[in-house]
Protein backbone atom coordinates (compact mmCIF):
# COMPACT_ATOMS: atom_id res chain seq x y z
CA UNK A 1 0.00 0.00 0.00
CA UNK A 2 2.89 2.09 0.64
CA UNK A 3 4.25 2.12 -2.59
CA UNK A 4 1.14 2.58 -4.75
CA UNK A 5 0.01 5.56 -2.41
CA UNK A 6 3.74 6.73 -3.31
CA UNK A 7 3.46 6.02 -6.91
CA UNK A 8 0.24 7.88 -6.62
CA UNK A 9 1.87 11.08 -4.92
CA UNK A 10 4.69 10.86 -7.68
CA UNK A 11 2.38 11.37 -10.64
CA UNK A 12 0.31 14.08 -8.99
CA UNK A 13 3.46 15.78 -8.89
CA UNK A 14 4.78 15.26 -11.59
CA UNK A 15 1.60 16.37 -13.09
CA UNK A 16 1.53 13.16 -15.51
CA UNK A 17 -1.38 12.06 -13.91
CA UNK A 18 -5.18 12.84 -15.96
CA UNK A 19 -8.55 11.96 -15.21
CA UNK A 20 -9.15 9.07 -12.03
CA UNK A 21 -11.87 6.42 -12.77
CA UNK A 22 -12.43 4.48 -9.95
CA UNK A 23 -14.41 1.29 -11.03
CA UNK A 24 -16.01 -1.40 -9.09
CA UNK A 25 -18.51 -2.61 -6.87
CA UNK A 26 -19.23 -0.34 -3.54
CA UNK A 27 -21.14 -3.48 -1.99
CA UNK A 28 -17.90 -5.20 -2.20
CA UNK A 29 -16.47 -3.40 0.95
CA UNK A 30 -18.61 -5.32 2.78
CA UNK A 31 -17.18 -8.38 1.79
CA UNK A 32 -15.04 -10.47 4.07
CA UNK A 33 -11.27 -9.68 3.81
CA UNK A 34 -9.66 -12.43 1.86
CA UNK A 35 -6.52 -13.65 3.04
CA UNK A 36 -4.54 -13.21 -0.17
CA UNK A 37 -5.89 -9.33 -0.57
CA UNK A 38 -3.42 -7.41 -2.40
CA UNK A 39 -2.95 -4.20 -4.73
CA UNK A 40 -1.23 -4.04 -7.44
CA UNK A 41 -0.69 -2.35 -10.18
CA UNK A 42 -0.78 -2.84 -14.29
CA UNK A 43 -0.43 -0.50 -17.43
CA UNK A 44 -3.38 -0.60 -20.55
CA UNK A 45 -1.82 0.38 -23.89
CA UNK A 46 -3.92 0.01 -26.79
CA UNK A 47 -4.29 0.60 -30.33
CA UNK A 48 -1.04 1.33 -31.65
CA UNK A 49 -1.47 0.68 -34.73
CA UNK A 50 2.31 0.61 -36.18
CA UNK A 51 2.61 0.84 -39.88
CA UNK A 52 -0.31 3.47 -40.27
CA UNK A 53 0.98 6.53 -42.03
CA UNK A 54 -1.24 9.73 -42.17
CA UNK A 55 0.75 12.92 -41.35
CA UNK A 56 -2.61 14.82 -40.97
CA UNK A 57 -3.71 12.76 -37.89
CA UNK A 58 -0.40 12.14 -36.72
CA UNK A 59 2.77 13.27 -38.23
CA UNK A 60 4.83 11.56 -35.17
CA UNK A 61 2.97 8.19 -36.63
CA UNK A 62 6.38 6.27 -36.32
CA UNK A 63 7.65 7.62 -33.16
CA UNK A 64 4.56 7.98 -30.82
CA UNK A 65 5.00 4.29 -29.63
CA UNK A 66 8.35 4.54 -29.05
CA UNK A 67 7.82 7.46 -26.55
CA UNK A 68 4.74 5.96 -24.74
CA UNK A 69 7.57 3.15 -24.17
CA UNK A 70 9.66 5.96 -23.26
CA UNK A 71 6.82 6.76 -20.86
CA UNK A 72 6.01 3.74 -19.25
CA UNK A 73 9.87 3.16 -19.03
CA UNK A 74 10.16 6.33 -17.26
CA UNK A 75 6.86 5.54 -14.43
CA UNK A 76 8.56 6.35 -10.95
CA UNK A 77 7.22 2.32 -9.85
CA UNK A 78 6.71 0.14 -12.55
CA UNK A 79 3.73 -2.10 -13.07
CA UNK A 80 3.35 -5.66 -12.24
CA UNK A 81 2.78 -5.74 -15.61
CA UNK A 82 1.47 -4.69 -19.27
CA UNK A 83 -1.09 -5.42 -21.65
CA UNK A 84 -1.59 -4.37 -25.28
CA UNK A 85 -5.46 -4.73 -25.81
CA UNK A 86 -5.39 -5.02 -29.72
CA UNK A 87 -4.41 -3.54 -32.92
CA UNK A 88 -0.57 -3.23 -32.64
CA UNK A 89 -0.24 -3.21 -36.13
CA UNK A 90 -2.08 -0.84 -38.92
CA UNK A 91 -3.55 -3.49 -41.18
CA UNK A 92 -2.27 -3.99 -44.79
CA UNK A 93 -3.49 -6.56 -47.39
CA UNK A 94 0.20 -7.83 -48.05
CA UNK A 95 0.93 -11.03 -45.63
CA UNK A 96 4.46 -10.41 -45.96
CA UNK A 97 4.01 -6.24 -44.44
CA UNK A 98 2.21 -7.28 -41.98
CA UNK A 99 4.51 -10.04 -40.68
CA UNK A 100 7.23 -7.05 -40.73
CA UNK A 101 4.65 -4.89 -38.85
CA UNK A 102 4.26 -7.49 -35.90
CA UNK A 103 8.09 -8.09 -36.01
CA UNK A 104 8.87 -4.36 -36.04
CA UNK A 105 6.10 -3.69 -33.27
CA UNK A 106 7.84 -6.36 -30.90
CA UNK A 107 11.08 -4.81 -31.37
CA UNK A 108 10.08 -1.80 -30.05
CA UNK A 109 8.51 -3.03 -27.24
CA UNK A 110 11.20 -5.25 -26.25
CA UNK A 111 12.38 -2.05 -25.09
CA UNK A 112 10.03 -1.69 -22.20
CA UNK A 113 11.64 -2.49 -18.55
CA UNK A 114 8.99 -4.59 -17.70
CA UNK A 115 8.93 -7.71 -19.33
CA UNK A 116 5.34 -9.55 -18.52
CA UNK A 117 4.03 -7.89 -21.26
CA UNK A 118 0.46 -9.60 -22.52
CA UNK A 119 -0.68 -9.42 -26.38
CA UNK A 120 -4.44 -10.27 -27.70
CA UNK A 121 -4.57 -8.63 -31.54
CA UNK A 122 -6.61 -6.47 -33.16
CA UNK A 123 -9.05 -6.72 -35.98
CA UNK A 124 -6.41 -4.70 -38.16
CA UNK A 125 -3.53 -7.54 -36.21
CA UNK A 126 -5.58 -10.34 -37.40
CA UNK A 127 -9.40 -10.37 -39.59
CA UNK A 128 -7.68 -10.34 -42.85
CA UNK A 129 -6.04 -13.99 -42.19
CA UNK A 130 -7.72 -14.84 -39.06
CA UNK A 131 -5.10 -14.31 -36.75
CA UNK A 132 -2.23 -16.52 -38.65
CA UNK A 133 0.73 -13.98 -38.28
CA UNK A 134 -0.20 -12.97 -34.98
CA UNK A 135 0.09 -15.89 -33.62
CA UNK A 136 3.58 -16.64 -35.21
CA UNK A 137 4.85 -13.59 -33.32
CA UNK A 138 2.25 -13.44 -30.32
CA UNK A 139 0.69 -16.85 -29.57
CA UNK A 140 -2.77 -17.83 -28.72
CA UNK A 141 -5.37 -14.73 -29.26
CA UNK A 142 -7.77 -15.70 -26.19
CA UNK A 143 -5.96 -17.61 -22.78
CA UNK A 144 -6.20 -16.73 -19.25
CA UNK A 145 -3.90 -16.03 -16.08
CA UNK A 146 -3.87 -15.45 -12.91
CA UNK A 147 -2.13 -12.46 -10.92
CA UNK A 148 -2.28 -11.74 -6.99
CA UNK A 149 -5.63 -12.66 -6.65
CA UNK A 150 -7.32 -11.71 -10.07
CA UNK A 151 -8.04 -14.18 -12.92
CA UNK A 152 -7.43 -12.34 -16.06
CA UNK A 153 -9.57 -13.94 -19.48
CA UNK A 154 -8.27 -12.61 -22.95
CA UNK A 155 -11.14 -12.91 -25.31
CA UNK A 156 -10.53 -12.86 -28.97
CA UNK A 157 -13.36 -11.25 -30.90
CA UNK A 158 -11.29 -9.86 -33.85
CA UNK A 159 -9.86 -13.61 -35.64
CA UNK A 160 -13.42 -13.50 -36.71
CA UNK A 161 -13.75 -10.61 -39.10
CA UNK A 162 -17.70 -11.03 -38.76
CA UNK A 163 -16.59 -9.87 -35.14
CA UNK A 164 -17.51 -12.49 -33.50
CA UNK A 165 -16.34 -14.34 -30.41
CA UNK A 166 -17.94 -17.48 -31.95
CA UNK A 167 -19.35 -21.08 -30.12
CA UNK A 168 -15.83 -22.80 -29.50
CA UNK A 169 -14.37 -20.02 -27.20
CA UNK A 170 -17.89 -19.47 -25.85
CA UNK A 171 -17.59 -22.96 -24.52
CA UNK A 172 -14.12 -22.10 -23.74
CA UNK A 173 -15.21 -19.33 -21.89
CA UNK A 174 -17.70 -20.89 -20.22
CA UNK A 175 -15.68 -23.43 -18.72
CA UNK A 176 -13.35 -21.65 -17.45
CA UNK A 177 -15.71 -18.96 -15.39
CA UNK A 178 -17.07 -22.96 -14.27
CA UNK A 179 -14.08 -23.36 -12.66
CA UNK A 180 -13.64 -20.09 -10.35
CA UNK A 181 -14.83 -19.53 -7.50
CA UNK A 182 -18.37 -17.16 -7.32
CA UNK A 183 -16.50 -14.42 -5.77
CA UNK A 184 -13.77 -14.76 -8.00
CA UNK A 185 -12.11 -11.52 -9.09
CA UNK A 186 -12.06 -11.44 -12.63
CA UNK A 187 -11.07 -9.11 -15.23
CA UNK A 188 -11.67 -9.28 -19.03
CA UNK A 189 -9.41 -8.31 -21.77
CA UNK A 190 -10.58 -7.67 -25.46
CA UNK A 191 -10.43 -5.53 -28.37
CA UNK A 192 -14.00 -4.41 -29.70
CA UNK A 193 -16.43 -3.52 -26.62
CA UNK A 194 -18.30 -6.55 -25.94
CA UNK A 195 -21.66 -4.89 -26.23
CA UNK A 196 -23.43 -2.30 -28.61
CA UNK A 197 -21.46 0.57 -28.09
CA UNK A 198 -22.39 2.70 -31.37
CA UNK A 199 -23.19 -0.60 -34.06
CA UNK A 200 -23.50 2.19 -36.93
CA UNK A 201 -19.77 2.32 -36.65
CA UNK A 202 -19.20 -1.44 -36.29
CA UNK A 203 -18.37 -0.31 -32.40
CA UNK A 204 -19.81 -3.90 -31.27
CA UNK A 205 -19.19 -7.66 -31.20
CA UNK A 206 -21.84 -9.74 -32.88
CA UNK A 207 -22.31 -12.16 -30.09
CA UNK A 208 -20.94 -10.07 -26.97
CA UNK A 209 -23.93 -10.43 -25.54
CA UNK A 210 -23.19 -14.40 -25.00
CA UNK A 211 -20.24 -13.80 -23.55
CA UNK A 212 -21.81 -11.22 -21.00
CA UNK A 213 -24.45 -13.13 -20.48
CA UNK A 214 -21.61 -16.06 -19.18
CA UNK A 215 -20.16 -13.18 -16.97
CA UNK A 216 -23.18 -12.04 -15.20
CA UNK A 217 -23.28 -14.50 -12.32
CA UNK A 218 -20.15 -13.42 -11.43
CA UNK A 219 -20.20 -10.65 -9.12
CA UNK A 220 -16.53 -9.01 -9.54
CA UNK A 221 -16.02 -8.37 -13.74
CA UNK A 222 -14.14 -5.49 -14.97
CA UNK A 223 -13.55 -5.57 -18.86
CA UNK A 224 -10.97 -3.12 -20.12
CA UNK A 225 -10.83 -2.64 -24.14
CA UNK A 226 -9.60 -0.83 -26.87
CA UNK A 227 -10.91 -0.69 -30.15
CA UNK A 228 -12.82 2.92 -30.11
CA UNK A 229 -9.66 5.14 -29.49
CA UNK A 230 -10.91 6.76 -26.51
CA UNK A 231 -12.12 6.48 -22.77
CA UNK A 232 -15.72 5.34 -22.80
CA UNK A 233 -17.20 3.84 -19.44
CA UNK A 234 -20.31 1.67 -19.73
CA UNK A 235 -22.39 -0.26 -17.17
CA UNK A 236 -24.07 -3.82 -18.78
CA UNK A 237 -25.67 -4.83 -15.08
CA UNK A 238 -22.85 -4.92 -12.58
CA UNK A 239 -20.40 -5.31 -15.41
CA UNK A 240 -18.26 -2.34 -16.13
CA UNK A 241 -16.67 -1.74 -19.53
CA UNK A 242 -13.85 0.83 -20.03
CA UNK A 243 -12.39 1.34 -23.42
CA UNK A 244 -8.70 3.23 -23.78
CA UNK A 245 -6.95 6.09 -25.91
CA UNK A 246 -5.46 5.13 -28.57
CA UNK A 247 -1.46 5.48 -28.94
CA UNK A 248 -2.42 7.10 -33.12
CA UNK A 249 -4.92 8.91 -33.67
CA UNK A 250 -8.05 9.78 -31.71
CA UNK A 251 -11.41 9.16 -32.66
CA UNK A 252 -14.59 11.09 -32.34
CA UNK A 253 -17.62 10.17 -29.79
CA UNK A 254 -20.07 7.98 -30.38
CA UNK A 255 -22.48 9.40 -33.04
CA UNK A 256 -21.01 13.04 -32.81
CA UNK A 257 -20.25 13.53 -36.35
CA UNK A 258 -21.63 11.85 -39.75
CA UNK A 259 -18.30 9.70 -40.07
CA UNK A 260 -15.64 7.80 -37.53
CA UNK A 261 -13.25 9.94 -39.42
CA UNK A 262 -9.79 10.38 -37.10
CA UNK A 263 -9.70 13.29 -35.41
CA UNK A 264 -7.07 15.74 -36.89
CA UNK A 265 -3.58 16.34 -35.52
CA UNK A 266 -3.42 19.55 -33.25
CA UNK A 267 -0.47 21.06 -33.95
CA UNK A 268 -1.20 23.57 -30.81
CA UNK A 269 -1.35 20.70 -28.38
CA UNK A 270 0.18 17.31 -30.12
CA UNK A 271 -0.64 14.00 -28.94
CA UNK A 272 -3.99 15.30 -27.62
CA UNK A 273 -6.29 12.50 -27.37
CA UNK A 274 -3.62 9.84 -27.11
CA UNK A 275 -2.33 8.02 -23.69
CA UNK A 276 -2.11 4.89 -21.87
CA UNK A 277 -3.31 4.45 -18.62
CA UNK A 278 -2.20 2.64 -15.48
CA UNK A 279 -4.73 0.95 -13.30
CA UNK A 280 -4.50 0.11 -9.67
CA UNK A 281 -6.35 -3.12 -9.03
CA UNK A 282 -7.76 -3.25 -5.22
CA UNK A 283 -7.95 -7.12 -4.93
CA UNK A 284 -9.99 -7.18 -1.98
CA UNK A 285 -13.12 -4.59 -3.14
CA UNK A 286 -12.65 -5.75 -6.47
CA UNK A 287 -12.32 -1.98 -7.36
CA UNK A 288 -9.99 -0.87 -10.23
CA UNK A 289 -8.42 2.75 -10.08
CA UNK A 290 -7.48 4.01 -13.51
CA UNK A 291 -5.33 7.06 -14.07
CA UNK A 292 -5.46 8.34 -17.54
CA UNK A 293 -1.73 9.35 -18.64
CA UNK A 294 -0.40 11.34 -22.05
CA UNK A 295 2.24 10.25 -24.62
CA UNK A 296 4.37 13.19 -23.46
CA UNK A 297 4.12 15.19 -20.59
CA UNK A 298 2.36 18.73 -21.51
CA UNK B 1 -46.31 -25.77 -54.52
CA UNK B 2 -42.37 -24.91 -54.27
CA UNK B 3 -43.05 -20.66 -54.15
CA UNK B 4 -45.81 -20.94 -51.76
CA UNK B 5 -43.44 -22.87 -49.36
CA UNK B 6 -41.23 -20.29 -50.06
CA UNK B 7 -43.79 -17.59 -49.71
CA UNK B 8 -44.36 -19.16 -46.04
CA UNK B 9 -40.86 -19.01 -45.34
CA UNK B 10 -41.09 -15.58 -45.67
CA UNK B 11 -43.90 -14.82 -43.70
CA UNK B 12 -42.70 -16.91 -40.54
CA UNK B 13 -39.03 -15.32 -40.77
CA UNK B 14 -41.07 -11.88 -41.03
CA UNK B 15 -43.10 -12.91 -37.84
CA UNK B 16 -40.25 -14.47 -36.12
CA UNK B 17 -38.82 -10.96 -36.31
CA UNK B 18 -41.69 -9.24 -35.15
CA UNK B 19 -40.71 -5.73 -35.82
CA UNK B 20 -43.61 -4.72 -37.31
CA UNK B 21 -41.15 -2.44 -38.76
CA UNK B 22 -38.86 -4.24 -40.70
CA UNK B 23 -39.42 -7.38 -42.36
CA UNK B 24 -35.94 -9.01 -43.82
CA UNK B 25 -35.38 -12.19 -45.74
CA UNK B 26 -31.86 -13.65 -47.06
CA UNK B 27 -33.42 -15.72 -49.32
CA UNK B 28 -31.19 -15.90 -53.02
CA UNK B 29 -34.44 -17.87 -54.69
CA UNK B 30 -37.43 -15.80 -53.24
CA UNK B 31 -39.68 -15.15 -56.30
CA UNK B 32 -41.31 -11.70 -55.15
CA UNK B 33 -43.21 -8.73 -57.54
CA UNK B 34 -41.08 -6.73 -55.02
CA UNK B 35 -38.96 -3.64 -56.85
CA UNK B 36 -35.32 -4.96 -56.97
CA UNK B 37 -32.30 -2.47 -55.38
CA UNK B 38 -29.00 -3.73 -57.18
CA UNK B 39 -26.23 -2.88 -54.51
CA UNK B 40 -22.48 -3.34 -55.50
CA UNK B 41 -20.01 -3.89 -53.02
CA UNK B 42 -16.07 -3.78 -53.69
CA UNK B 43 -13.04 -2.29 -51.38
CA UNK B 44 -14.02 0.04 -49.71
CA UNK B 45 -17.12 1.32 -51.13
CA UNK B 46 -20.64 0.54 -51.71
CA UNK B 47 -22.62 1.98 -55.06
CA UNK B 48 -24.96 2.91 -54.32
CA UNK B 49 -24.29 4.36 -50.84
CA UNK B 50 -27.35 6.37 -50.69
CA UNK B 51 -30.85 4.38 -51.26
CA UNK B 52 -33.82 5.92 -51.12
CA UNK B 53 -36.98 4.29 -49.83
CA UNK B 54 -40.67 4.79 -49.29
CA UNK B 55 -42.15 4.26 -45.79
CA UNK B 56 -44.09 1.15 -46.03
CA UNK B 57 -43.17 0.10 -49.43
CA UNK B 58 -41.19 -3.27 -49.74
CA UNK B 59 -38.15 -3.68 -51.60
CA UNK B 60 -35.28 -6.41 -52.03
CA UNK B 61 -32.21 -5.04 -52.14
CA UNK B 62 -29.54 -7.50 -54.08
CA UNK B 63 -26.11 -7.44 -53.03
CA UNK B 64 -22.97 -8.69 -55.07
CA UNK B 65 -18.82 -8.34 -54.41
CA UNK B 66 -16.38 -7.66 -56.71
CA UNK B 67 -13.82 -8.69 -54.42
CA UNK B 68 -13.79 -10.18 -50.56
CA UNK B 69 -16.46 -11.19 -48.24
CA UNK B 70 -18.21 -8.08 -47.13
CA UNK B 71 -21.36 -7.19 -44.86
CA UNK B 72 -24.52 -4.85 -44.90
CA UNK B 73 -25.79 -3.79 -41.55
CA UNK B 74 -28.26 -0.95 -40.98
CA UNK B 75 -28.68 -1.02 -37.28
CA UNK B 76 -31.62 1.55 -36.61
CA UNK B 77 -33.74 -1.71 -39.05
CA UNK B 78 -32.36 -4.29 -37.13
CA UNK B 79 -31.25 -5.82 -40.41
CA UNK B 80 -28.25 -7.29 -41.95
CA UNK B 81 -26.60 -9.38 -45.12
CA UNK B 82 -23.27 -11.36 -45.99
CA UNK B 83 -22.11 -10.09 -49.16
CA UNK B 84 -20.30 -13.46 -50.47
CA UNK B 85 -17.62 -13.29 -53.30
CA UNK B 86 -19.50 -15.39 -56.28
CA UNK B 87 -23.33 -15.33 -55.34
CA UNK B 88 -26.16 -12.72 -54.70
CA UNK B 89 -27.43 -12.06 -51.51
CA UNK B 90 -30.53 -10.79 -51.39
CA UNK B 91 -32.38 -8.84 -47.72
CA UNK B 92 -36.19 -7.64 -48.27
CA UNK B 93 -36.44 -4.49 -46.22
CA UNK B 94 -39.74 -2.52 -45.64
CA UNK B 95 -39.35 0.24 -42.89
CA UNK B 96 -42.54 1.88 -41.20
CA UNK B 97 -40.29 4.99 -39.87
CA UNK B 98 -39.02 8.03 -41.58
CA UNK B 99 -35.21 9.41 -41.47
CA UNK B 100 -32.00 8.41 -42.71
CA UNK B 101 -30.45 5.09 -41.73
CA UNK B 102 -26.49 4.86 -41.74
CA UNK B 103 -25.57 1.11 -43.02
CA UNK B 104 -21.96 0.09 -42.34
CA UNK B 105 -19.91 -3.03 -43.38
CA UNK B 106 -19.82 -5.86 -40.48
CA UNK B 107 -17.36 -7.92 -41.92
CA UNK B 108 -13.86 -6.67 -41.93
CA UNK B 109 -12.36 -6.43 -44.85
CA UNK B 110 -9.36 -4.34 -44.88
CA UNK B 111 -7.50 -0.97 -44.75
CA UNK B 112 -10.37 0.96 -45.58
CA UNK B 113 -13.20 -1.42 -43.96
CA UNK B 114 -13.65 1.82 -41.76
CA UNK B 115 -14.91 4.39 -44.57
CA UNK B 116 -17.54 1.32 -46.14
CA UNK B 117 -20.71 2.92 -45.18
CA UNK B 118 -23.95 4.56 -46.71
CA UNK B 119 -27.48 5.36 -45.83
CA UNK B 120 -30.85 4.97 -46.13
CA UNK B 121 -33.31 7.68 -46.27
CA UNK B 122 -37.13 6.56 -46.10
CA UNK B 123 -39.36 9.51 -46.70
CA UNK B 124 -43.15 9.41 -46.71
Amino acid sequence: MEKILDRREFLKLSGLAGVVFVSGLAGCSSMAKRSDAKEFYFVQLSDTHWGFKGPKVNPDAEGTLKKAVAAVNGLAQQPDFIVFTGDLTHTTDDPQERRKRLAEFREIVSELKVKKVHFMPGEHDASLDHGEAYQEFFGKTHYTFDHKGVHFIVLDNVSDPTASIGEAQLQWLATDLNAQPKDARIVVFTHRPLFDLYPQWDWATRDGDKAIALLMPHPNVTVFYGHIHQENHHMTGHIAHHSAKSLIFPLPAPGSQPKRTPLPWDAAQPYKGLGYRDIEADVQTAQYRITELPVVKG
Amino acid sequence: MKLKSRGIKLIVLAAVLGTGLVSAGDYASVQTEDPVIKIVAKKFDYTPNEIKLKKGVPVILEFTTLDVFMGFKVPDLGVRADIIPGKVSRLRLVSDKVGTFPFVCDVFCGSGHENMTGTIVVTE
